[in-house]
């Protein structure tokens, strides 16, 4: 149950966002922007980062939500996401999204973490200032979102089926402010 | 040195704002609102110490000079004992609400899963709004995110406390929007 009273018929980061519209139109914004605006990253590999490092802090709407999105995003090679996420290590993606990753999980614990040598191994692998600039900043973000949406025991759906949908509203239409709902 | 070229040579987030304008225009709307804008029952000064003790918390060097000088010059409190605060709030503050609120943020800082019924029990007690409560754990959670993007790419921070000390009544003054990074005013 959440820890405030919240819109009862809407779960996760919604709830949040129709209970304080002020604070929840920047956040829509922030993550529209970051997610879909431009970047040299494409939109699948940027939803793998939130994927990643939401599920790293174990929220499970987000890394759910995520990676149903980027899932959809990635469609014939839908496979990885869940490679990804069991080892980020063996999966079937590119030398360069591997060193991302590691930067993201490195700012998932704290800034601080993120060695020269992160940066570095980046670089040899194609990085170049702004795949990691986005990459730091999406991970960044989402260490607030998950805390945001933990934080005050947002509702999180057990239903698979809820996060498909979730995904295929959040690959084609993006990120927009919900509704007050009746 | 930052671990990107940012083609500035400002300190902390203004680096990262100078070199990502569209994403600095929202991380400041949010800042703004969050901390500074008046329709909110916790004053500037109690929102700007829960952004401090969570940077602490994230030993973040440049945001909890920021944020606890900017905390100081409204809550009327010395650098010294800003940093009492950090390491034992209760020593210092004397509201049982704002105690209570800044043991949410604690938590928050940990994990969103460790905040746990009790403490919102007990900041109700000491008389938290749900908003208040609310309005704590995003402040608690951005501070999560804006420390990581400071240190995550490691900008530079100066080194001497008191350049943030004063420069706080003049930040206080314009907020965190009327800055020349700002495409809108």
């Amino acid at each position: 149950m959440p820890h405030i009273s919240l819109p009862p018929s809407l779960p996760g980061i919604r709830s949040l966002a129709v209970y304080r519209p002020e604070t929840g139109k920047y956040l829509y914004e922030l993550v529209q922007l970051l997610l879909r605006g431009a970047s040299p990253l494409s939109e699948a590999d940027r939803e793998l980062i939130a994927t990643y490092v939401s599920y790293l802090n174990n929220c499970q709407f987000c890394y759910q939500s995520h990676a149903a999105a980027a899932r959809c995003l990635y469609g014939n090679q839908e496979k990885l996401v869940d490679e990804v996420l069991k080892d980020p290590a063996t999966a079937s993606i590119s030398p360069k999204l591997k060193t991302l990753l590691r930067i993201a999980g490195k700012v998932q614990q704290l800034g601080k973490e993120v060695l020269p040598e992160d940066i570095d191994a980046a670089r040899k692998a194609g990085a170049n200032d702004r795949d990691i600039h986005d990459t730091v900043l999406i991970a960044a973000t989402f260490c607030m979102f998950n805390r945001y949406v933990d934080g005050l025991g947002t509702t999180t759906s057990e239903d698979v089926s809820d996060y498909i949908t979730m995904g295929e509203r959040m690959s084609t239409i993006g990120y927009v402010l919900p509704n007050q709902p009746l | 040195m930052a671990h990107i070229d940012l083609q500035n040579e400002l300190p902390g987030i203004r680096g990262l704002m100078a070199y990502s304008p569209d994403t600095a225009k929202l991380l400041n709307e949010l800042a703004e609102l969050l901390l500074r804008n008046d329709e909110n029952t916790l004053s500037r000064g109690e929102r700007e110490l829960i952004a401090t003790y969570v940077s602490f918390k994230n030993d973040c060097f440049f945001c909890q000079q920021v944020h606890g000088a900017l905390a100081g010059h409204y809550l009327n409190f010395s650098v010294a004992e800003i940093d009492a605060i950090k390491t034992d709030p209760q020593a210092v503050i004397h509201s049982e609400k704002l105690t209570a609120l800044l043991q949410i943020a604690a938590a928050v800082q940990k994990g969103g899963k460790q905040v746990q019924e009790q403490h919102i029990a007990a900041a109700r007690q000491a008389g938290a709004t749900d908003k208040e409560i609310h309005d704590t754990v995003l402040i608690a959670a951005a501070f999560c995110m804006y420390n990581r993007y400071v240190d995550g790419l490691a900008t530079w921070a100066p080194a001497d406390r008191q350049f943030y000390v004063d420069r706080a009544p003049s930040r206080a003054a314009e907020g965190y929007i009327n800055t020349p990074l700002n495409t809108t005013k």
